[in-house]
């Protein structure tokens, strides 16, 4: 199976001299096609960055980043740009919803920049909406919906259409754990249905929806888990204490 | 956990039989806690002797006898619902001494040592939240125990990363004693010290 997602010896540093900061070195790192990775680490461990790395928002220092099998340093700034709109969706932590535009509005957005037709940018936009179970806040403005709906109307932004690619930075961030749950909940089923994920976050509960968790610090991949053991041995038994 | 009072509050919604009362107990817990017939009447006959419960017919035993719960029953089930679980007495955390033992001893990358722990317990907390993911969606029973159990695991991440990030600052080396002498240690940390050990020792 070709990796939806690879970063072979991804390193990226900034600033140069006594003010050089490393912020990922040789990193590799590859996500399949229906798996949702977790990138876990402190603040300042080199996690946003190897997001926008993944997400071709910012080029790498040395080594290189392929998506669907294609080289990003090999495309024109045009096919990037189109394989951005089209192939990769991004969600974060403050969601970056467009304030004058309804929820429907946003979520068709990226259809139309990409040139679909405003009625079928609408159409698409409303079915992935309901999907998410927002469809009685599909007219309302970001200002009008709570914090859970905001999100789920980001989701729905970042997987309407054909996106194979979905980008997490803290996506649970601004949520209470239940709502935040609900989020994560959105964002395993669009991986089950063969989406490559990765969510960046700093917090374990979070992380631990995810099928594979790698553990970034100081800029390095340290560490990450094995595929997790079915859930019957710790129901089998009930708990130690 | 309280087998006894779980039973009185199973009837407080009416009289039940011993073995309906085995299979509810069960399924409210998510069957994560499976009981045995012999555990339940026996629970059941103290709850009797102690006027808690009374029975249809003292004299017959076995699965057709029907139990009730009295009003000093009812009173103790009350009492034992708003009465908050001890958790003032630190527990002899396994874990904690394992990285402070970690912290002297040469060789030892304290870092590794927490990251295998972290990793450790993240694994964990995938399978509770698989046990979440997968559950029936009326089944709140099971979501309230992944979620009693994820808290509590995750409480230890937060730990071991906030270990990480005081070690990461250059007044966190070791000193090479043990510990400060008695006379040096400053009267607020003597207290601490002193109330924590108490409450430990408890």
């Amino acid at each position: 199976m070709t990796a939806m997602l690879e970063l072979r010896q991804v390193s990226r540093t900034y600033g140069s001299g006594a003010a050089e900061v490393h912020a990922l070195r040789e990193v590799d790192l590859g996500v399949d096609p229906g798996e949702l990775v977790a990138v876990m680490g402190p603040s300042g461990s080199g996690k946003s960055t190897l997001l926008t790395i993944a997400g071709s928002l910012e080029e790498p220092t040395s080594g290189e980043v392929l998506v669907a099998g294609s080289s990003l340093a090999s495309m024109s700034g045009d096919d990037r740009a189109r394989l951005r709109r089209r192939t990769i969706g991004y969600v974060f932590q403050d969601f970056n919803l467009l304030a004058g535009l309804t929820a429907v509005e946003n979520v068709a957005l990226p259809l139309e920049l990409d040139g679909v037709g405003v009625n079928a940018a609408h159409t698409t936009a409303l079915a992935v909406i309901e999907e998410l179970g927002l469809a009685g806040q599909a007219r309302r403005y970001p200002d009008d919906l709570s914090g859970g709906e905001r999100q789920r109307v980001a989701i729905a932004r970042a997987i309407v259409g054909d996106r194979r690619l979905l980008l997490a930075d803290e996506p649970t961030g601004a949520l209470d754990s239940v709502n935040g749950e609900a989020v994560l909940r959105l964002l395993r089923t669009a991986c089950k249905r063969g989406v490559a994920g990765i969510v960046v976050t700093h917090d374990a509960a979070l992380a631990a929806w995810a099928d594979r968790i790698v553990f970034l610090r100081d800029g390095r991949i340290v560490d990450q888990t094995t595929r997790p053991a079915g859930p019957e041995s710790l129901l089998a038994h009930g708990p130690s204490r | 956990m309280s087998v006894r009072h779980a039973l009185l509050a199973l009837l407080a919604e009416g009289p039940k039989y011993g073995l309906r009362l085995r299979q509810e107990f069960e399924a409210r817990t998510g069957e994560v806690w499976p009981l045995n017939v012999g555990q339940v009447y026996l629970t059941l006959q103290r709850l009797e002797r102690d006027g808690l419960i009374e029975s249809d017919d003292a004299e017959r035993d076995g699965p057709q006898k029907t139990f009730r719960i009295t009003p000093i029953g009812a009173d103790e089930l009350s009492a034992w619902l708003r009465t908050p679980s001890d958790l003032s007495k630190p527990p002899r955390d396994e874990l904690v001494i394992k990285i402070l033992v970690a912290l002297r001893l040469p060789g030892v990358d304290v870092h590794d040592l927490l990251q295998a722990h972290r990793r450790y317990v993240v694994e964990l907390m995938q399978r509770y939240t698989h046990i979440k993911a997968e559950a029936p969606p009326g089944d709140v029973s099971l979501s309230l125990i992944a979620d009693a159990e994820l808290f509590r695991l995750e409480s230890v991440v937060r730990w071991l990363d906030a270990a990480d990030v005081r070690l990461n600052r250059p007044s966190a080396e070791p000193s090479p004693e043990p510990s400060p002498a008695v006379g040096e240690e400053s009267p607020t940390a003597r207290t601490s010290r002193a109330e924590i050990r108490t409450e430990a020792s408890t």
